[in-house]
């Protein structure tokens, strides 16, 4: 029986820039940061109330998973916001949307109450986006 | 705008600027009350405000802040002591007592794990790395 997600992968076009967002924008830990020969870094972020769950900052180029086509390719989708890689929590969005605005984060979609909760959406440095969403709140 | 959808936005706005007033001036002798004035509340509303945004009062998140960017620093191997003026304490003991109640052990004993830590990371890295990433990884770099 499967127990839980340990590891996820983002793909980025660069570690450092990713590096400077997720941990000095979005508020996240390091978990792991190594270098892993030439051109090569394992870089893993875990957000500040998870810190079980490593998010792998995958730098996108030709070695590790990608042929020099795909890593193109790849890195074209990547930049042009193909991809929606998952869903954040906070306790308030308004104040957390206000908060990443005044850091320069970029939102696709202001706070907004739709019938499936209270979400706005972001896209990272890459072009990756994100939904945000509050914590249903116990009354 | 979110603003005309949420009237009360301005406050949240107010709030993010104490907080992040706090993140940016962690190592100063902040002034709590004077926060509380430039953002135009009342001591006691600032508090409140500030505590249900952010599940703690503007003086545990200052001291939770100093603790975790004490962490940090202890990382980086400079002396207990420094770290503690570095991050606006200023008694080594009452930072030690503080950050035992945060991170569960003393900051000497945390530097030490992390200094171990450390020099595993640099001895065996692919320790860290989840098997099929650690197996792309050899392979890749034997090709280099």
């Amino acid at each position: 029986m499967i127990s839980k997600l340990s590891h996820v992968s983002i793909f980025v076009l660069s570690q450092d820039s990713a590096y400077n967002f997720y941990v000095n924008t979005l508020g996240f830990k390091v978990h792991t940061d190594a270098p892993m020969g030439p051109g090569m870094r394992w870089l893993t972020v875990c957000p500040p109330e998870q810190p079980d769950l490593e998010i792998s900052l995958m730098a996108i180029a030709e070695g590790m998973m990608f042929d020099k086509e795909s890593a193109k390719q790849m890195r074209d989708l990547v930049s042009k916001g193909t991809f929606g890689f998952g869903v954040f929590e906070c306790n308030n969005l308004l104040a957390t949307y206000e908060e990443l605005k005044a850091k320069g984060v970029k939102f696709t979609k202001e706070p907004t109450k739709e019938f499936y909760g209270f979400e706005a959406l972001f896209v990272d440095d890459s072009g990756n986006w994100f939904s945000l969403g509050e914590k249903e709140k116990k009354s | 705008m979110a603003k005309e959808r949420f009237p009360k936005i301005y406050l949240y706005r107010r709030i993010v600027l104490a907080k992040l007033f706090i993140d940016n001036h962690f190592a100063d002798n902040i002034d709590l009350s004077g926060i509380a004035g430039e953002a135009s509340f009342s001591a006691f509303h600032f508090i409140r405000l500030f505590k249900i945004t952010y599940g703690k009062t503007p003086h545990q998140y200052l001291t939770w802040v100093r603790i975790e960017n004490a962490k940090l620093l202890l990382k980086t191997g400079i002396p207990v002591a420094d770290v503690c003026y570095s991050v606006g304490f200023d008694s080594v003991s009452s930072f030690t007592g503080l950050f035992k109640r945060f991170a569960t052990m003393t900051p000497s004993v945390y530097q030490q794990q992390h200094a171990r830590r450390k020099k595993e990371l640099t001895s065996t890295p692919l320790k860290f790395v989840p098997n099929c990433f650690a197996e792309s990884i050899l392979g890749s770099s034997q090709q280099k």
